[in-house]
Parts: C-alpha cells; sequence; structure tokens
C-alpha cells in the first residue's frame, strides 16, 4: 500500500495501518492458519436441555474413517486439574457451580458438550460426531427466569436446592424508603432485557500447537483476552502458565462474547497434549448460536420517586438475571456493571440496588458490549419518559431539569464522575435534530391522523468504563486486577516497536497508538509497529474490553513515552555535555536552549544501542515498560436521538433518523471513533427492534442460525448523525475516556422511548423488546381495546 | 472424486474434489486462498463473496463441482501490480473496515454491485448490499466508502 499522504498526529484520522491485510485477505484469523500434522476437533453437544448422560458410546466414531481419538467428558474428567474459571464470586455465599469443559454426567443446557472426536479433517470429525452415539435420559428444564423461580422448578444444580444463585445489595445517600414516602409522585416500571447472542462475524476458533519434548503448547484462539486466558488455562489444564503461549490473531468482532474462557480452548489443549498433535476447531455459526455465551437476559424493576416539578429524589432497582446454566468468568459481576449507573445522568438523593441471579437450561450469559450499562441505561431512560408522561412534562425540560451539573459529582450509589457537561451534549444534539421541526411534523401527523405516526426518543446517558481501578475491583472480589501495561522499544535504525497488552478485535489500536508513540517521540508513523495479542511477545496485560483500551492501555503508553523520553534526555544531555536543564524538548527533538545545537530520540536510541558512551551507570538499550492502574473508573456521557416512523397499521416501527452527541474526552483518531459509535449504535438498535434468541418451554433456542436471529443489514439503518462535545478527563494523560460501548449504552432506550412517543396519542405506554412489527401491533390492538 | 477444472484469479486449477465439496473450503483448504471467510451456515452473511465469472456469489452455497470450467476471483486476485482496486481503496478512505471479517466479501459485493450500476443512490447501495452483513461499522462508512469508489 502507498505511503499515506494524510495527517496522522494525535486529533487526525489516520488511514488505518490494520487495512492493508484485511483488504486484500491476508487476515490472519485463526482459520486461516494451518501447521503440519494438524487434525480437526468436532464437539457432540447434546440436544436436550436437561439430561442424565447414561453412556457415550464411541466405538463407531473411533472406526470410522479418518479419525485419531475420541473422549467422552467421563474419559477427560481427570485431566482437569481445575474447573473453568469463575472470576467473580459477587458474594460470600454464591452458589457456584464446577464447570467441566465437557459434561460428565448430566447435560444442563442444548449445547453443552459431551464428547470430543478428532480427525483428518474438518469434515471426517464432523461425520465421525455424528456417528457418537449418547444415551440421554431427558430430565424436565426450566428456560426463562420466572419459570426456574416457581415452587417445584427443576433444579439446575441439584446440590444447592434452589435455582438462586446469589443476591447482591448496594445502597446509598439518603433513606429511600423515607424519598418515597415523602414523594409527590413515583413511577413503578418493569422492564424486560431480551436475551441476545452477540454474533461477531468471525466464529470463534482454537488451534493449540504441542510441543511434546518440552510440554509446551502454543493455543491459537479467537479471543479478546490471551493474557486472562493464560493465567486461566494454565489452573484448568495443568500447564505450567510459563510453558503455555496464547496468541490472539486477527480476531474478527468480539463484542464481550470472546472476553470468555471456552471448553474448546481447554479442550484444545487437553486433546493436543493426549494426542501429540496439532488440533484445530472452528465454531460453525449455528454453533456459535449455542456454545458461545449469550448477552443481557433480566428483568428490571425501577422505581423513580420525584417532587411535583420533576425533581426525581430516589431511585430503587430490583434485578432478577438469568445466569444460564453455569457461571463463566463474569458471569455473575455483568449484570453489576451497571449498579452504580441507574440513576442515569441525574442528581439523584437515595439510591437503592439489588440484583439476584437465576440458573436456568440454557446457554450461560455473559458480558456483551456495554455489559451491565446498556440494561442500566434503559430502565432509567425509559422510567424517566414514564415520570415524564405522569407529569405531562416535555422528556428533555425533565431531563435537564435534574442533570448533574458540578463536577466531580459523587454519586448516590457512591463512585464519583470526574467530568462532563450534560447539557452542552443534549443543546447540540436538538440543535441537529432540529427538535421544534421534528415536533411540529410530529403534530401535523397526529393531526390528520396518519397511519405512520412520528415518534421522537432521548436517552441522556453517562457511561461508566475503563475497567477498572485494582483496589475497586479487589473491594467488589473480581479475582483480578484492571491495570494495563505498555512497552516502547526504540531500534537500533530508528523505527520503534510499541508492545501493547490489550487485544484489538477491530478497534485500530496498531493505528491509534502508532499515532500517539509517533506524536510524544517525534518518529514517523510509518515507523511505529505495534505489537499485541501474543503472550510470549507481549507478557504483561489485562487485555481489551469494557472500554479500557485507551482509558488504561493508552495510559500507560504514555508512561512508557514519558520513561523513554526521560532516559532519552539523560544520553543528550550526556552526549551534547550540558545538564539536562539545559534541554527543552518538543516533538522528538531535544535543543540546548537559546541554541541550534540540537539532538532526536531516534538519534539517543542508536547512541544507546551501541552504548560507547552513556552516562557512567546507565543500561544500554532504549526501552522501557509501564505499568499503570487507573485510580477512577472513566466516564464518558452523552444525548442519543431517535427519531421513528411507526405504521399503526402494520406495527413496523422503521428507525429514519438517528442523531448521537458524545462526549467521550479527547479523541485521537476522529474516524476510528466515529466507527465505533456507528457500530455501536447499531447493536443497540438491534436489541431495541430486532435481535432475540427465544427458548421454547424445552429449552431448545428457535433462534439459532442468522436466518432467524435478525442481525440487522445496511437496508434497515439509516446514516447516523453524530457529532462530539468534549469535556476531558483529569484522570487520563491524554484526557480521554473511551468509547467502545458509548453507542450501544445509548441507542437502546433512545429508539423504545420513540416507538412509545410516536403511539402516544393511541396510548400505548409500554412495549417490550424488539418492539416487532407483531408486538407493535398487538400493543396498539390492546390499547385500543 | 470428480475431476474439476477451475480459473482463480487468472491461475488455472486441475482438482479432484468430493462431491460435497463446497467451492469455499476448496479455495480456502486446497488451494491455500484463505481470504475468502466462512461466517454462517445458512447462506445468510456473505462474508464468503467472491466472483464467479464476474459475478457475485456466495461461495459458502456452491459446490465446488458447480464452479468446473469457470473463472473465480477472489478478494486476492482484486489488487493489481501492489495497488489497490478502487473499492479496497475507497474502504480504506472511509473506515468501512473494522475487524476485517465481513470485508473481503463486502468488497467483492460491491466490485459486482458497481460493475452492475456505477452510480448507485444510498438507498440503492443499503439495499444492494443486504446480503452482508457486518456487526462492527453499522454500515455508514461502507455506505460511504460504495458512494466513493462510485466516484472514481
Amino acid at each position: 500500500m502507498a505511503v499515506t499522504e494524510h495527517e496522522t498526529g494525535i486529533g487526525s484520522s489516520a488511514p488505518r495501518k490494520e487495512d492493508a491485510r484485511l483488504l486484500t485477505g491476508q487476515g490472519r484469523y485463526v482459520d486461516n492458519l494451518t501447521v503440519p500434522g494438524m487434525v480437526w476437533m468436532a464437539i457432540v453437544r447434546s440436544p436436550h436441555a436437561h439430561a442424565r448422560i447414561n453412556k457415550v458410546d464411541l466405538s463407531k466414531a473411533k472406526a470410522a474413517e479418518g479419525v485419531v481419538a475420541a473422549y467422552s467428558g467421563a474419559e477427560l474428567e481427570g485431566d482437569w486439574t481445575a474447573p473453568l474459571p469463575m472470576a467473580w464470586p459477587v458474594t460470600d455465599d454464591i452458589n457456584n457451580p464446577a464447570h467441566l469443559p465437557l459434561a460428565t454426567s448430566v447435560a444442563r443446557y442444548v449445547g453443552d458438550g459431551v464428547a470430543v472426536v478428532v480427525a483428518e479433517s474438518r469434515a471426517l470429525a464432523q461425520d465421525a460426531a455424528e456417528l457418537v452415539e449418547v444415551d440421554y435420559e431427558p430430565l424436565p428444564a426450566v428456560a426463562d427466569i420466572e419459570s426456574a423461580l416457581a415452587d417445584g422448578a427443576p433444579l439446575v444444580h441439584e446440590e444447592f436446592g434452589t435455582n438462586h444463585c446469589y443476591t447482591w445489595p448496594l445502597k446509598g445517600g439518603e433513606d429511600v424508603d423515607k424519598l418515597f414516602a415523602e414523594a409527590d409522585v413515583a413511577v413503578e416500571e418493569r422492564y424486560r432485557q431480551q436475551r441476545l447472542i452477540p454474533n461477531p462475524m468471525e466464529p470463534r476458533g482454537v488451534l493449540a500447537q504441542p510441543l511434546t519434548a518440552t510440554g509446551e503448547i502454543t493455543l491459537f484462539s479467537s479471543t479478546q483476552i490471551p493474557h486472562i486466558a493464560r493465567v486461566t488455562l494454565a489452573l484448568a489444564t495443568g500447564v505450567p502458565e510459563s510453558k503455555l503461549r496464547i496468541v490472539a490473531p486477527d480476531v474478527g468482532g468480539g463484542f464481550g462474547s470472546k472476553l470468555q474462557v471456552y471448553p474448546e480452548e481447554a479442550l484444545g489443549i487437553v486433546v493436543a497434549k493426549r494426542t501429540g498433535l496439532p488440533v484445530k476447531w472452528i465454531e460453525g455459526r449455528s454453533e456459535n448460536a449455542l456454545a458461545t455465551h449469550h448477552g443481557r437476559d433480566m428483568l428490571q424493576e425501577i422505581s423513580l420517586a420525584a417532587t411535583s416539578d420533576g425533581t426525581i429524589t430516589a431511585v430503587r432497582v430490583r434485578l432478577t438475571v438469568s445466569m444460564g446454566a453455569y457461571l463463566m468468568i463474569i458471569t455473575p459481576g455483568t449484570p453489576l456493571l451497571g449498579a452504580w449507573v441507574y440513576g442515569g445522568a441525574y442528581d439523584v438523593k437515595g439510591y437503592d440496588f439489588e440484583c439476584s441471579g437465576v440458573f436456568t437450561h440454557q446457554t450461560p450469559t455473559d458480558a456483551y458490549r456495554g455489559a451491565g450499562r446498556p440494561e442500566a441505561t434503559y430502565a432509567i431512560e425509559r422510567a424517566v419518559d414514564a415520570l415524564a408522561r405522569k407529569l405531562e412534562m416535555d422528556p428533555v425540560e425533565l431531563r435537564r431539569k435534574n442533570f448533574i451539573t458540578e463536577f466531580p459529582a459523587p454519586l448516590a450509589s457512591g463512585l464519583e464522575i470526574d467530568s462532563g457537561d450534560y447539557d452542552a451534549a443534549l443543546d447540540r444534539a436538538l440543535e441537529i435534530l432540529d427538535y421544534e421541526a421534528v415536533r411540529r411534523e410530529q403534530d401535523e401527523r397526529r393531526q390528520r391522523g396518519d397511519a405512520k405516526q412520528l415518534g421522537v426518543g432521548f436517552s441522556t446517558y453517562i457511561e461508566m468504563c475503563g475497567l477498572a481501578p485494582s483496589r475497586i475491583l479487589g473491594a467488589l472480589k473480581y479475582v483480578a486486577g484492571g491495570w494495563e501495561a505498555a512497552t516502547i522499544r526504540c531500534l537500533p535504525t530508528g523505527t520503534v516497536q510499541v508492545l501493547t497488552g490489550t487485544t484489538p478485535h477491530g478497534q485500530g489500536h496498531d493505528t491509534t497508538w502508532a499515532q500517539v508513540v509517533a506524536d510524544r517521540l517525534g518518529v514517523d508513523y510509518e515507523d511505529v509497529e505495534v505489537l499485541h495479542g501474543d503472550t510470549s511477545i507481549v507478557p504483561l496485560g489485562l487485555d481489551t474490553y469494557g472500554s479500557r483500551s485507551l482509558a488504561i492501555g493508552m495510559a500507560a503508553l504514555c508512561k512508557a513515552t514519558d520513561k523513554i523520553v526521560a532516559k532519552s534526555q539523560k544520553i543528550v544531555a550526556h552526549a551534547l555535555e550540558v545538564s539536562e536543564d539545559d534541554l527543552e524538548y518538543e516533538a522528538g527533538t531535544f535543543r540546548v536552549k537559546g541554541t541550534d545545537r540540537a539532538m532526536t530520540v531516534k538519534e539517543s536510541a542508536f547512541a544507546a544501542w551501541h552504548a560507547h558512551d552513556l552516562p557512567d551507570g546507565m543500561e544500554p538499550a532504549l526501552e522501557e515498560t509501564a505499568v499503570y492502574d487507573p485510580s477512577q473508573f472513566s466516564w464518558p456521557s452523552g444525548t442519543h436521538i431517535a427519531v421513528v416512523e411507526v405504521d399503526t397499521e402494520t406495527g413496523a416501527a422503521d428507525l429514519v433518523r438517528y442523531v448521537a452527541v458524545d462526549d467521550v474526552g479527547t479523541v485521537i483518531n476522529p474516524q476510528i471513533v466515529d466507527g465505533q459509535v456507528h457500530g455501536g449504535i447499531t447493536q443497540g438498535v438491534a436489541q431495541a427492534l430486532w435481535e432475540e434468541a427465544v427458548y421454547d418451554e424445552s429449552g431448545n433456542l428457535l433462534t439459532g442460525s442468522l436466518v432467524n436471529y435478525l442481525v440487522p443489514s445496511a437496508a434497515e439503518l439509516p446514516t447516523f448523525e453524530v457529532d462530539r462535545t468534549t469535556t476531558t478527563s483529569p484522570n487520563h494523560p491524554l484526557g480521554a475516556k473511551g468509547v467502545g460501548e458509548t453507542g450501544t449504552i445509548a441507542s437502546t432506550p433512545a429508539v423504545v422511548n420513540a416507538v412509545l412517543d410516536a403511539l402516544a396519542p393511541l396510548g400505548v405506554t409500554d412495549i417490550d423488546m424488539p418492539a416487532t412489527p407483531e408486538r407493535v401491533w398487538r400493543a396498539i390492538q390492546e390499547a385500543r381495546s | 472424486m470428480r475431476q474439476i477444472a477451475i480459473t482463480v484469479n487468472g491461475a488455472r486449477h486441475e482438482l479432484e474434489v468430493e462431491p460435497r465439496e463446497l467451492l469455499v473450503y476448496v479455495l480456502r483448504e486446497r488451494l491455500g486462498l484463505t481470504g475468502t471467510n466462512v461466517a454462517c451456515d445458512t447462506t445468510s452473511c456473505g462474508a464468503c463473496t467472491l466472483l464467479l465469472d464476474g459475478e457475485s456469489v456466495k461461495s459458502c452455497t456452491l459446490l465446488a463441482v458447480q464452479a468446473d470450467g469457470r473463472e473465480v476471483t477472489t478478494i486476492e486476485g482484486l489488487a493489481e501490480n501492489g495497488n489497490l482496486h478502487p473499492v479496497q481503496q475507497a474502504f480504506h478512505e472511509q473506515h468501512g473496515l473494522q475487524c476485517g471479517y465481513c470485508t473481503p466479501g463486502m468488497v467483492m459485493a460491491t466490485v459486482s454491485l458497481l460493475r452492475e450500476h456505477p452510480d448507485p443512490s444510498e438507498d440503492e447501495i443499503r439495499h444492494a448490499l443486504e446480503g452482508n452483513l457486518c456487526r462492527c461499522t453499522g454500515y455508514v462508512n461502507i455506505v460511504k466508502a460504495v458512494r466513493e469508489a462510485a466516484a472514481v
């Protein structure tokens, strides 16, 4: 690719370094990797949501063409040195079942693995998997939250005597009971967050390559978390961490679904160990729908107390969340990532939150883009609209009246927001929208009884991201920390390697990180290479999720550049025979004040490498590592507005306009940030209007492919109108806040509020997601009758 | 086994294939052309889109034997002499890709679209690409990229 002629500094849309390989078919996704002697693994999965496994007969499979090995769950039981990891036991009394990579005696959801078959090709492995005969004794199953909590419900884990997993409370601020008792007005709302299937375009894949002589194993995996996977897979498989290398090559999207340590990763390692052969497994799309964790799936109760003039005084929240059949890496903690922000952007006095987890015979849930915070935003933003209806106030006016306006802002829930300007984003969004004009058109349609009604929906959201200060994580019983690491290696010939412990899967770190290093060290953008996702190349890191890469990983990077500059300054001062104080630094060049004598960081790298004349006691080479642990979470915010046209005859809701104004702090690459916002909005809109994982009463997934799980195409969406306001984070060296999840966190309530606004003249005040034509049509009929 | 001959990106290949083998796996696993990705099993997502005799097809639902005697163009065959095809260049300029997994299919579908409709409107682009799913971009910058490529 030709050398770019674009600006590449901080704040400019440098074209992405990633694109050259991805646009020409040279992406290195796991399925594109082949090694000599490689064999294929296929998983035999339970077709029952709940069944006793009486017998697994592998004999026909083992006799089939090309089959190398086959193992039942019971056969491999002794290979596990620990269950799959659950890293967030949120309470002391949580019911935490052991989760082995293959079920041994009971299958607990459709898709639960019960055996593996290994053969010489992809097709032969799948053929042989069909020949495994499992004698199942089907048992009664529960496939939704209410059924799981009913008296006498079948138990997912007999040993607990209940399907209840945990209850986690959080209270803060003034006495909430008192605030409700004193309130002029209150709203009590119940919402449902449907179950979602994340569906990154690349399904998961694993290639485990053993070196039998030494016991080393390299695992290539389509994962967001190679570093966390190395720690936890070492524990689960008994391969010493020092002999286990995890590589996340190009990863085709994750959205939280690859923030996981999966059975197939552990199986790949153990099967490679047993057979001595490199073992590959590639997930099919329909297999992904069953075997990759799901998102959301909770019942929400939210109450707001307010004065008659619309001042919100207290928020009370009760959540009941489906865990699915097992607790995966952060299954119980995922809904709690929203626990502090159910008060939204509003200055509430009292806060009362409680969340309960429930086991069901379904695919486990876990993080999906936004993880806990989209749920929080949905609940508060819909409840604020409900309050506006009750008070007959404009939803914009009600929001504005309650905005937090002074920062730092301590929240009744206990955390503190560092910065923001919620009015500024709202003002800008209303301006882009031309609010009055849209309301006028809405009125005209209402007046003439148009079959197609217009609705405007608001979401003035906040987000808590940048996961996370290690001390806070410790206090919350999360077993790991939240720091991040970066290394900068100035090579003798003038190019620079940057090692980041974050692990991108579409976010463009190669580009953004290079922009910052090029700016701060005065090297060419083209001369900076960013390395990531390989635990042997980048040993220190905690990976990418929760909008943490820029918020934390970039802070570590800035710290590392500071260390490089500090060492370089010593080298330059020594070389130019001046004191360090005599030097001034700008963009990679040290200049002796008041003279034209100068030396660059690049030149100091060569001096550091040949080491012929370094200051006494200085170690050769110009390479620095920094580890950064944030003191605070990061707090993006903004206003999103959806305009929806609802056909009152068919129930079809069409998103006609979408305005998003976000405050994500300092922006390194505007084009990349816009792209993150666009994608995030789309996933939130999709939850509002189309996507839902539907199970029948027996626990069969009815939406197990892209034919019936409706990931939107370009045809369903408008071009979003995005802009930004900026308040910089005082806790980040560049003032950045993180942008990976804003769109998903903000958009869902904006769309549903818009649908309800369109239907307001018909008396519709509630609708479940997704607001499909059938649901909307039924809501209209119910309101009419 | 069946004997077939296919021309891929200008090079002729004679192969023995199983009647059940899909074209995409013959390209990926027999010819080493891994640029064409597979992302679903129901012909829904379009990640595997390539050109067969110049027209876009989803190669996950085409048997290799159906390509016998025909010309296939994959993402690897698009750039010439190290220069990106205008559609590839436009996707680069407009940030029409993030994780890149849908990209080869999206680019090939766009090449086919612009051959048939050299100057499509935004609405036409959105409907023409309906069979190609992207989970990262929200399609905003993909549509921009197609408009830019059309203008070249």
